[in-house]
């Protein structure tokens, strides 16, 4: 078999089968000006891939704004790179790995972390923190949930949880942040959507351009297998069947171990000096790094894949392009000093091996045995894929009563039930079970990791001294239930809240990166939904001055024809000049005052819409209490957020709060019952709020631009001072209390009234009891 | 007075460890690679956290007949000092240098929280800095620390008085409720007979500072740091 495959005509109908249309397939032979072999097909199938060439995305990710005084590397390289000051920048990136971890949830999620590891690594940058954004199916039973679905949910929770947790664990970085999220479109489509960071000086920075013709090609890792061939095609770039289960030996697998071997090893070979460049192996293995390397040093590469370490023999030319078997890296190094670095992959016990020559034909020539197997010129194979304007198409307007909007409850009812039954969904309560399953402390740089601060911050430690002044925070967003309401305004949202959470820990947002999780592109309404998504992250980075530096397009998420919520995931990357200057969410000390900071000034009003149940409809609370999903979200006033941040940021460095935290999911309630619950002092807080319109609104609405302070009383006059300088709006609404309870009240009565230890108990247990494990 | 830190190629807190003792506590601390025989002449030895070789077999299993072991093992029985941190303690107990075994946690989960622990003897040199039954805040993350071994050996541990540290509820009550892997007689750390060596599963290294949220650990350090100062004393 392994001799007859190279032997095989290509036809229309192979490449067909390969995923390749007809007009891709004649574009093949134009490049080649003959008919491509077997390997060759399967080459131009995974490059030409959505998953790699991002060809139905690329027309519209050329709108986001990519270019800051601070990015010192924009999107188009492994990862972004952003100047952090002190001659050290910071390499940040998010990627998605959604598909494998359906099919096989540990392994799926496990490389996805490595393999975003690998991204920054590649770069020069050690990596110091791990971030990951997970949406999952319902975990309970419950109208139109079958227990069974259920029980399907909650294995794929456990399996990826397992799997972030094992591959940094053991790799030795901190997982110290993200998001998890519940909602049915994602039971057979979960996101597992992870984010690395890594420092570096600046002047140890490596990027993938092949150059020096003669310069050898250098193999490291571990040896290539027969898994996860079509990865990047097979799996990434087509929507799942009910065969779906078939493609697990599509999936690859993950060895952290040997990928700490990797990490240490590439940087003691960077330091060398030898080294030219540099790429990992990932989507589409061997064929993407040889080819993008070459297409970016302007250089052709050849290799002779009988001196590729293979863990399985008679594997053809095709599979060992074409495999995905992980933890692998491709370098170029200086002729003459291939020993040095040789070397050093000895001392770590790896197999490294000179592969390879770079040319100066532009030539990606593969040879098997001196043989040629594989003849394309590299930078049309890269650079000059196909490229769609896939048709946009709006749905039909959502005609809505407001028959389908939440019903508010009178004055003076009891809300304590209905907020007991909020702080129990899955997405409101509190995540420790799963993030006590990841190391969020190695290295020591962890200053606030899960449930801390709003925002997960490491300090910074400079390499030579140990000694600490700044850190960085970042957060990571997205809420796929608004995106599916409205695309535009939901992104904008996203990239609000994460920019929101990073100023909340005292950060000064700078950059950001993102991961784009869509459904088809061949349809028109998705790609609405994509275009519009664009244009609000868009919108949104340019007001806050954080450029998008990286990341990627996950299309495709869908099941049986069903797509997902459209789900942009937004990471934003902030400095703190101070690391002793960070902000956390927990109350204090008794006395000191609650003040609502609202950038939405009263000026300018915040109620766009003529009914506020239109706006309310889409919460998290009408979710859980109601099940109404409907109407569209929050309006947002981006320039309200923008002043917000910076208040926040300003406040911080004056060490004028004893706490921060943003209002998002379950609104002002929840807000401040995280603030008790986060604190070791068992405080409680008496709240008094006047008309916001009816007591659920002001409860549990979920208007943006909003954060939760605590302040000493005698800070308080200048807080409100800075508060007014900056157009913020401050209402003074309760204070810290000594007696451990919750007693909020609306218009003078009681509306919340309970122990703080009563609600605690059902927040922090929930996710326990809906999974079904021991506390 | 010079501290070894031992790096299998899998180790992840040999920095954390040279960072409490280099940057924190600002001795003289340097790395010594798994490869080698020579212990860089070192007058204490720790094994940090990590996976050594992956552990993929057993905690510890192949980590035991490394190079370096064979010093280190001869280091011990010669009365040098060694402390073995989480994946270190691991070793220490396939080595043989410490009695005992390690199995997968109780809830079969890895565990990465700050946990409570009373020190139980203070006159080893892990611990002369501590005050009896003082409490240390101080964090585990791992996936197999429920410390097991037989009744008569067990036994043996509490005459002998080497269980250094126990797992305790905040207050310090010896309670299977403080005890977050289900651990044998709550047992957090153990030194052998002849005090000389000590692991631990919860890591002293991570917590060196207020902002890390403890600086408890340093009492162990601080103590192989007074144990040594008196052992230079005692010689001079």
């Amino acid at each position: 078999m392994a001799t007859a495959l190279t032997e095989i005509k290509v036809t229309p109908e192979i490449a067909a089968e390969h995923g390749l249309t007809a007009g891709e397939y004649a574009r093949v032979r134009e490049i080649l000006g003959r008919d491509p072999n077997m390997t060759e097909l399967g080459i131009f199938s995974v490059m030409w891939s959505e998953h790699c060439s991002y060809k139905s995305s690329k027309v519209h990710l050329q709108r986001l704004p990519t270019r800051g005084k601070l990015v010192v590397q924009g999107p188009g390289e492994n990862a972004g790179v952003v100047d952090i000051g002190d001659d050290l920048v910071a390499a940040f990136k998010i990627e998605s790995h959604n598909h494998p971890s359906y099919v096989e949830p540990f392994q799926g999620a496990t490389t996805g972390v490595g393999g975003i590891l690998r991204d920054i690594f590649t770069m020069g940058a050690r990596p110091i923190a791990v971030l990951d954004s997970l949406r999952f199916g319902p975990i309970t039973a419950g109208p139109g949930v079958s227990e069974q679905d259920a029980a399907a949910n909650r294995r794929i929770l456990d399996g990826v949880i397992r799997g972030v947790a094992n591959y940094g664990n053991c790799f030795g970085v901190p997982t110290i942040g993200g998001e998890i999220g519940f909602e049915p479109c994602y039971s057979q489509n979960p996101l597992v959507n992870a984010l690395a960071l890594g420092i570096a000086h600046k002047d140890e920075i490596f990027l993938a351009k092949a150059r020096g013709t003669g310069n050898p090609v250098i193999y490291v890792g571990a040896k290539t297998g027969r898994d996860g061939i079509h990865g990047a095609s097979l799996l990434a770039s087509a929507e799942f069947t009910e065969e779906s289960q078939q493609k697990r030996p599509n999936v690859q697998v993950g060895d952290p171990f040997l990928e700490k071997l990797l990490l240490e090893a590439c940087i003691e070979a960077m330091r060398t000096g030898a080294v030219v460049a540099i790429q990992d192996m990932g989507a589409a293995g061997l064929t993407c790094s040889t080819t993008e390397m070459a297409s970016r040093g302007g250089t052709g590469i050849e290799i002779d894949l009988a001196k590729v370490p293979q863990r399985e023999s008679g594997m053809t030319p095709y599979e060992i392009m074409l495999s995905e078997s992980q933890e692998r890296m491709l370098l170029v190094v200086e002729r003459g000093r291939e020993r040095e670095v040789l070397d050093v992959f000895a001392k770590w016990g790896l197999d490294a091996v000179v592969v390879g020559d770079v040319t100066d034909d532009g030539m990606l020539c593969v040879k098997n045995h001196g043989k040629v197997a594989a003849q394309i010129p590299a930078h049309p194979l890269a650079e000059q894929g196909p490229v769609y304007r896939r048709p946009i198409g709006q749905p039909p307007l959502r005609h809505e009563t407001e028959a389908d909007w939440f019903a508010f409850a009178g004055e003076g009812v009891d809300l304590t039930s209905n907020f007991l039954q909020l702080l129990a969904s899955p997405t409101i309560a509190s995540k420790r079970w799963v993030t006590e399953q990841y190391d969020t402390m190695v290295r020591t740089n962890t200053l606030a990791g899960p449930e801390a601060s709003d925002a997960a911050v490491v300090r910074l430690k400079d390499p030579r001294t140990g000694k600490v002044k700044r850190a960085l925070a970042l957060s990571t967003d997205g809420n796929g239930r608004w995106c599916a309401l409205n695309p535009r305004v939901g992104a904008m949202h996203a990239v609000a809240e994460a920019a929101r959470n990073v100023a909340c820990s005292g950060a000064r947002p700078m950059a950001a990166t993102n991961c784009l999780n869509f459904g088809s592109p061949e349809k028109p309404e998705v790609m609405w939904q994509f275009s519009e998504a664009i244009d609000g992250l868009t919108v949104a980075c340019t007001e806050f001055g954080t450029p998008i530096t990286g990341g990627n397009v996950s299309f495709y998420n869908e099941t049986l024809g069903k797509s997902i919520y459209p789900t942009p995931v937004i990471g934003i990357l902030g400095i703190l000049d101070d690391a002793n200057q960070i902000l956390k969410i927990a109350f204090r000390e008794a006395g000191d005052i609650i003040v609502l900071l609202d950038g939405t000034s009263h000026e300018t009003g915040r109620l766009p819409f003529p009914d506020v149940r239109q706006e309310f409809s889409s919460s998290e609370y009408s979710k859980t209490v109601a099940g109404i999903v409907a109407g569209e979200p929050p309006a947002i006033d981006l320039a309200a957020e923008k002043r917000l941040q910076e208040l926040m940021v300003s406040l911080a460095s004056e060490s004028l709060l004893q706490s921060a935290h943003d209002l998002s999911d379950g609104g002002l309630c929840v807000t401040l019952a995280e603030c008790l619950f986060l604190s070791t002092a068992k405080l409680g807080a008496q709240v008094d709020l006047e008309d916001h319109l009816s007591p659920e609104f002001a409860l549990f609405g979920e208007s943006g631009a909003r954060v939760i302070v605590s302040i000493r009383p005698t800070l308080l006059g200048r807080v409100l001072e800075a508060a007014k300088n900056q157009g913020v709006a401050a209402g003074q609404i309760g204070k810290v209390i000594q007696t451990p309870t919750l007693r909020i009240k609306y218009k003078g009565s009681a509306v919340v009234d309970s122990s703080v230890e009563a609600l605690q108990d059902v927040w922090s247990g929930a996710l326990q009891r809906a999974l079904k494990v021991p506390a | 007075m010079k501290f070894g830190v031992v790096v299998f190629p899998g180790s992840n807190c040999d920095h954390d460890a040279l960072y409490a003792i280099g940057s924190v506590l600002q001795k003289p601390v340097e790395f010594i690679w798994h490869q080698s025989q020579d212990l860089a002449n070192s007058d204490a030895i720790i094994l940090p956290g990590g996976f050594a070789y992956g552990d993929y077999l057993r905690t510890g299993a192949i980590a035991r007949f490394s190079p370096v072991m064979k010093s280190v093992e001869k280091f011990a029985n010669s009365g040098g000092m060694v402390l073995g941190i989480c994946n270190g303690f691991q070793i220490l107990l396939e080595a043989g240098l410490l009695p005992g075994a390690m199995m997968r946690n109780s809830g079969l989960r890895y565990i990465c929280r700050h946990v409570h622990i009373r020190v139980e003897q203070i006159d080893t040199p892990f611990t002369n800095a501590a005050a009896r039954r003082q409490i240390l805040k101080i964090p585990i993350a791992h996936n197999d620390g429920n410390y097991s071994a037989d009744e008569s050996t067990l036994a043996d541990l509490e005459k002998n008085r080497q269980i250094v540290f126990r797992y305790t509820t905040p207050d310090g009550r010896n309670d299977q409720a403080g005890n977050p892997n289900g651990s044998a007689h709550n047992i957090a750390g153990i030194c052998n007979r002849e005090r000389n060596v000590a692991g631990l599963m919860p890591h002293p290294e991570r917590a060196v500072e207020a902002a890390l949220s403890s600086a408890d650990g340093l009492t162990v350090f601080q103590s192989m740091i007074n144990a040594l100062v008196g052992a230079a004393r005692a010689s001079a």
